[in-house]
């Protein structure tokens, strides 16, 4: 006879899912695994045809990425004193040699206090709008969420020309500030709508007891409902920050040089004949670090996050 | 501490009035009970008290000073919630001593403070566990920890047994009370639950739809309801209503139900062909052959010492308390005599009760 349970699945429903997960693991892998390892192919064996799955590493990619590299004559290449340094000798394998830094990390600078202060400035208008949505009487209280979610209804894009002229006249082109302040008008609106949500999960006794006990409204607010409010802000936090630092499209209409971030950036990388693919995949690579990193911080108060409110406690 | 007088304290939220023009005084080292069905506004009038809300109009002056416009953290009170309202991110002792870090309290005061409230309260060995882990009984310690830290002028409580097992709620309103009395401190208390408000308080304010209806001690309110509402709400079974039509003039010691003449005691007021109610608590209604106002049994409770016995009369259903020992059996008609001394006759129309000599000191409303 068989033992039904109706908590612990059984052995063969288990081998199904997992079996499930595992293909799917796989099939969102397999691109970031096609990506890292592109990264660390030579400039042949990333375009040779069938794809090499074993290949020589090699990290020609990440130097291409970080120099920009030119040609000399063969003579003169043939008196240059022998290279200093590892990178230098995989330039000159390549029967190149090192011009100079590329621009890839100020791109990447860009992108981090582009996407980093975006997130900041969401987060920190988000929280006071949301804080005030949640526990103040506000005149036209609905009509304003609406309005504000609203502006999520079409895609940001389809008013890119009116910013890009917009812009252009308030001389917020191609700045960091523009691009910062760009990303926060597109994430507050789903930064007060979650947050929101969190906070109208905190009982509001919580800062009436704070009031009671002789805080000012905003004591109460920093010291009690900030902390409670921690899992929320900061799963908003790891939404707002992958749409700041993955965006392309406004990038590549309004940055070109100084504020350019690296999404745009990437693309560009030409080598010798055409798209240096090793780079380019380095590129992305580094580029897919900050964000991981974050939400890997963040992951404990992310999956609360997600499910917060789903449970009544 | 302090003594808190509330004066024409009215509350509105849109076109809703929550509360409508309440006036009572909170003795000094009074506890004091605001009781209601919910809905009532004793809620909104604690909360006005506290500061959380502001009036609409009115006054509350708290050891003398008007403060109805202030905001809470100015009043210098404490307040215990419904569901505790412990901060989840600190531990007890952080708990307890927030009230006083607010103030700027040195540190080696503050934990001196803290020590000696865990003592009192019994939860020196729970000090350092987070909140999230305590039993009722122990959160319940701890917001009361955090409200007697600060020796505030008054403590609000809102319904703070209300989140407890029935069991425990018991032993927690005698502890309460307990530290009531060795504190001496004037104490507001919310509570629907009016077996809890006659056990507890010194004095009882008894709202609905945002009226008092009576002010005073828990023997007059049970003894000489100031209307039917308050009649009805406290007791158990509640007061049975004998409804009639008839008058009396001032110095009546009677009135006459369907040819009956039944003693009350003596009224002060007049009133002439009205529908009038006659109020009787079922433990003042006796069963005897020979009473003249009669009524059949419809069904006997058994409750140990004593039986719940119901009668139908001429004028309504009689609920009648009365020892286990005494056989009544169902179908049978028997006579009734209610306790003259007792007895309260409302006006069916307005609720109110009628001036007599037992009501005479009754603070109504």
């Amino acid at each position: 006879m068989t033992a039904y349970s109706i908590t612990e699945p059984s052995g063969r429903s288990k081998l199904v899912a997992g079996l499930l997960v595992t293909l799917y693991t796989i099939v969102t892998l397999l691109p970031l695994v096609w990506i890292i390892s592109t990264g660390f192919k030579s400039g042949p064996d990333s375009i040779s045809y069938p794809p090499k799955v074993l290949f020589e590493p090699s990290l020609e990619g990440y130097v291409n990425l970080f120099t920009t590299r030119t040609r000399v004559a063969a003579e003169e290449f043939q008196n240059l004193p022998p290279p200093e340094t590892w990178y230098d000798e995989i330039v000159r394998d390549q029967g190149m040699v090192i011009a100079g830094p590329s621009r890839f990390g100020e791109r990447f600078l860009n992108s981090v206090i582009i996407g980093f202060g975006s997130t900041f400035l969401s987060i920190f208008l988000g929280t006071l709008a949301a804080y005030a949505f949640s526990r103040f009487k506000v005149p036209l209280k609905d009509d304003l969420l609406f309005f504000i979610l609203s502006t999520r209804m079409m895609p940001p894009i389809a008013v890119a020309i009116p910013i890009y002229l917009m812009y252009r006249e308030l001389g917020l082109s191609d700045t960091h500030l523009g691009m910062i302040l760009l990303y926060t008008a597109v994430n507050i609106s789903l930064a007060v709508w979650l947050l929101k949500g969190f906070i109208d999960e905190i009982p509001r006794e919580y800062e009436e007891a704070a009031l009671i006990d002789g805080y000012t409204r905003f004591q109460a607010f920093r010291k009690v409902v900030l902390p409670q409010a921690a899992t929320g802000i900061a799963s908003t936090a790891i939404f707002c920050l992958i749409f700041a630092w993955n965006e392309y499209a406004f990038a590549v209409l309004l940055t070109s040089g100084t504020a350019q971030t690296a999404p745009p950036f990437i693309p560009t990388i030409i080598g010798v004949g055409g798209q240096d693919w090793p780079a380019v995949a380095a590129g992305a690579t580094i580029f897919l670090l900050p964000v991981m990193i974050f939400t890997i911080l963040l992951r404990k108060h992310l999956l609360r996050g997600i499910t917060f409110g789903a449970v009544r406690k | 501490m302090a003594e808190i007088v509330i004066r024409n304290l009215r509350k509105e939220f849109g076109s809703f009035t929550a509360v409508k023009g309440s006036s009572f005084t909170i003795g000094d080292g009074e506890f004091f009970m605001l009781l209601g069905p919910s809905g009532c506004g004793k809620t909104t009038t604690l909360r006005m008290i506290a500061g959380l809300e502001l009036p609409t109009s009115g006054e509350i002056l708290i050891d003398g000073e008007d403060v109805s416009q202030r905001p809470a953290s100015q009043r210098d009170i404490a307040m215990v919630f419904q569901m505790f309202a412990l901060y989840p991110h600190m531990n007890v002792r952080k708990n307890i001593s927030y009230p006083l870090v607010s103030q700027g309290v040195p540190k080696a005061q503050v934990a001196a403070k803290v020590a000696e409230v865990a003592r009192i309260l019994g939860i020196e060995n729970i000090l350092d566990k987070p909140v999230g882990g305590l039993s009722g009984g122990d959160r319940q310690r701890v917001a009361l920890g955090r409200a007697i830290v600060r020796n505030p002028k008054a403590f609000m409580m809102d319904e703070p047994l209300g989140a407890l097992d029935a069991e425990f709620r018991e032993h927690m309103a005698e502890e309460l009370r307990a530290l009531h009395d060795r504190m001496g401190a004037t104490t507001v208390y919310v509570t629907h639950d009016q077996l809890e408000a006659m056990q507890m308080g010194d004095k009882i304010v008894v709202m609905n739809h945002g009226v008092v209806e009576q002010f005073g001690t828990p023997q007059e309110i049970y003894d000489h309801p100031a209307t039917m509402f308050v009649a009805d709400f406290i007791g158990s079974p509640a007061m049975n209503f004998l409804r009639f039509e008839g008058g009396f003039r001032p110095g009546e010691t009677a009135v006459t139900l369907g040819g009956v003449r039944i003693a009350t005691p003596e009224l002060h007021e007049e009133a002439a062909g009205r529908q009038l109610v006659l109020g009787v608590r079922p433990e003042h209604v006796a069963l005897s052959d020979a009473g003249a106002y009669r009524g059949r049994v419809e069904a006997a409770e058994y409750l140990g010492t004593t039986q719940i016995v119901t009668l139908s009369t001429a004028h309504g259903s009689v609920k009648a308390r009365i020892p286990s020992g005494h056989v009544a059996r169902v179908g049978e008609t028997v006579g009734l005599d209610f306790d003259a001394r007792t007895l309260s006759v409302f006006d069916a129309g307005t609720g109110r009760a009628f001036r007599t000599a037992a009501n005479a000191g009754v603070n109504h409303g």
